[in-house]
């Protein structure tokens, strides 16, 4: 299965990391995909690192395990960077996804000699300006779609919009938000 | 043709249950099986249903709740995990022994202690012995569809037994997966509605359930037990294969994954078996004559024809999710190599413990496995039978 | 094959499903009389039918005809537990 993508989701209990893993798994479903979106389930506890998963495939995936060479990790926290091995097992033609303001010498000394791509976003800046709120999972799953270009981005949005509306069909005022997040983030991350 | 979904291993229960709408669900929650009676409960409560939940305060009420239920006339309903199937143990025999067909879903979890919420198979091997029909799930598909001809085994007249359908927790139960579903007239018109022959309800004929069953009787009820487990076979084959008529998914007792000409082969249940079949795609790719045998109907067990379908490899590895610990190999292995005995069907067969609390199971360690059946094919040498995978060990 | 001719001879086969039993008030086919140590006897001079000995018989085992009246004891089905005995304000049942 050559164009199997696997991705790895480093957050901390209520960041939405298990979320954004399912949202993405949604959206590349719409567009067609096998997917897979699993959490790694742990002692759930607020703050505590958590890890999910997704596989992407044009063909049926029939592994069942944790993924340990990943196409693409993203990092919801950066404060991960000094307890969590983020970069184990990420293939070198991979990249890694973060959510900081870090500098990206700053973020190269925290990977520890990692050598493959490093995008960034500030997802707190983005959630901020759009929702009002601290939510970085909606932004880091724009980044990711970007960076791995699963799906195009009018395919995402158009799919992520359906969602929404079924997600927040209780609290339509914040639709908006979240799809501006989408838009900005797109925009927003970058190669280091 | 289908609705295509994406479900995960738990939703798809829930949804075949809705699709089923029995007469009563009784459940208590449990992880990794907790979701299902709790969607469930929403189709309940939002009247997608006409079920009768009952929100029980244990497994073991759980259970006689089913039994009360199923023995009255309606079609009854649970699902439960690990220690949830630990508390139900006395009623587990009661059901099949009155030959109560309620259908269960059993989402895979091993059996504390130490404390553990994670997959492994100790859940279901301890009620091995306890007369239900046992149905594996490699993923959410399997689980849905065997959920969907449960009843119709079940409840056929040469069977009436109890039926579980399992899947592995966490794995599959946890796991947003691409899923085919069947609309719900289809669902409908396959299940049928449930006419017991004799039921509590019937008040054309007041009977009595579950009378003292002593010396005299006892055992002869058990042999109609296992004839029951015996007729089972042909109702499961003919059920599957009306089932592969609407759906285009074929179910046997087994699937034998390019087995046909394979050397080495590995026999497992549940979600390992597709991480297997990766692994025997790959070996293939490099000439590696390997093959899959993955149980689905693991009671009643199909010895026979397991042995038969081996009788040609020339090293096999039983994958068992449960230490019997009793020094001797796993429960499947037992089956699988004792099948073979009685055939005549001799061929050097290696046991595995694996996966125990949710220990990863990966390609790579089933290819470790395979990289030994060639050693041992190439010698017949099995040397130690009674091995682990994946356990941290001094060597 | 129903209850009424399984015994204890019965091959598997031939055994109703889980022991069920389709034909509701048989317990009268099991002759409990052979458990009885001691014997009610009624003395119809002395019972003036007030009614109150055949509501407490765990057995069933004190006939009452269409007139309302209690008629002998049913020997077969009586286990002689001495209920009715003790019930009776007029000495119409004495234990032997």
């Amino acid at each position: 299965m050559s164009n199997l993508i696997e991705i790895r989701w480093h957050g901390r209990g209520g960041q939405g990391a298990k979320t954004a893993s399912l949202l993405l798994a949604d959206a590349a479903f719409n567009t067609g995909k096998y997917i897979q979106g699993f959490p790694e389930y742990g002692p759930e506890r607020m703050g505590a690192p958590i890890t999910a998963y997704n596989r992407i495939s044009d063909e049926p995936i029939t592994v069942h395990s944790n993924i340990y060479e990943p196409d693409y990790v993203v990092v919801v926290d950066d404060t991960l960077l000094d307890s969590v091995d983020v970069t184990a097992g990420l293939k070198p033609n991979g990249a890694i996804i973060i959510n900081s303001t870090k500098d990206g010498a700053e973020l190269k000394k925290l990977l520890k000699g990692y050598s493959g791509d490093i995008y960034k976003i500030d997802a707190r800046k983005v959630s901020m300006e759009t929702l009002g709120k601290y939510f970085p999972n909606t932004p880091m799953l724009a980044a990711v779609v970007k960076v791995s270009g699963i799906m195009s981005e009018k395919a995402f949005l158009d799919d992520m919009i359906g969602s929404f509306k079924h997600k927040f069909a209780k609290k339509p005022e914040v639709i908006d938000g979240n799809m501006k997040a989408l838009e900005m983030a797109l925009k927003e991350v970058t190669k280091v | 043709m289908g609705i295509r979904e994406r479900l995960s291993g738990n939703e798809a229960a829930a949804i075949a249950m809705k699709q089923i709408n029995p007469d009563v669900v009784a459940a208590f929650p449990i992880t990794p099986s907790t979701e299902i009676p709790q969607y469930f409960s929403t189709f309940v409560n939002n009247g997608q249903v006409d079920t009768e939940f009952v929100a029980v305060e244990s497994e073991h009420s759980a259970m006689s709740a089913c039994i009360g239920a199923q023995a009255a006339g309606g079609r009854a309903m649970t699902a439960t995990s690990a220690n949830g199937l630990s508390l139900m143990w006395e009623m587990i025999y009661i059901a099949s022994s009155l030959r109560l067909p309620i259908v269960m879903s059993l989402v895979n979890r091993a059996v504390s202690g130490p404390l553990n919420i994670h997959n492994d198979h100790s859940d279901a091997m301890g009620v091995r012995d306890s007369g239900w029909i046992m149905l594996f799930s490699e993923n959410n598909q399997e689980a849905y569809d065997n959920l969907i001809m449960a009843h119709r085994i079940a409840e056929h007249q040469d069977v009436l037994l109890p039926l579980m359908v399992c899947q592995d927790g966490f794995i599959t139960s946890h796991s947003i997966e691409n899923i085919e579903l069947i609309e719900d007239d289809k669902v409908k018109a396959f299940v049928g509605k449930y006419e017991p022959k004799h039921y509590l309800l019937n008040d054309k004929e007041p009977i009595a359930v579950g009378p003292l069953d002593l010396q005299t009787y006892l055992f002869e009820h058990k042999a109609q037990q296992a004839q029951a487990m015996r007729n089972a076979k042909k109702v499961i084959a003919d059920v599957s294969a009306e089932f592969a008529k609407l759906t285009g998914r074929e179910y046997k007792f087994f699937e034998a994954y390019r087995l046909e000409d394979a050397e080495i082969a590995i026999v497992c249940m549940n979600s390992t078996a597709g991480t297997t079949k990766a692994v025997v795609n790959h070996l293939r790719d490099s000439g590696v004559k390997a093959g899959l045998l993955k149980i689905r109907m693991f009671r009643p067990f199909p010895a026979e024809e397991v042995a038969a379908a081996l009788k040609h490899v020339k090293a096999v590895a039983v994958l068992d999710k449960a230490d019997s610990l009793n020094g001797a190999g796993g429960a499947l292995f037992e089956d699988v190599v004792s099948g073979m005995y009685v055939s005549k069907v001799q061929i050097p067969t290696v046991n595995y413990i694996y996966g125990i609390g949710g220990r990863d199971t990966t390609e790579k360690d089933i290819t470790k496995v395979f990289e030994d059946l060639k050693d041992i094919a190439s010698n017949g040498e099995v040397n130690n039978p009674y091995r682990y995978l994946g356990l941290k060990e001094e060597i | 094959m129903t209850e009424d001719t399984i015994n204890k001879d019965t091959p598997w086969q031939e055994l109703t499903i889980g022991g069920n039993i389709y034909t509701a008030g048989n317990a009268v086919e099991f002759k409990t009389g052979d458990w009885r140590s001691t014997t009610p006897v009624f003395i119809p001079e002395a019972c003036k039918q007030c009614g109150l000995c055949f509501p407490v018989c765990p057995d069933d085992a004190i006939p009452v005809n269409k007139e309302g009246k209690r008629e002998d004891f049913n020997y077969d089905a009586c286990k002689g537990c001495g209920v009715c005995a003790k019930v009776c304000p007029f000495k119409a049942i004495e234990m032997k």
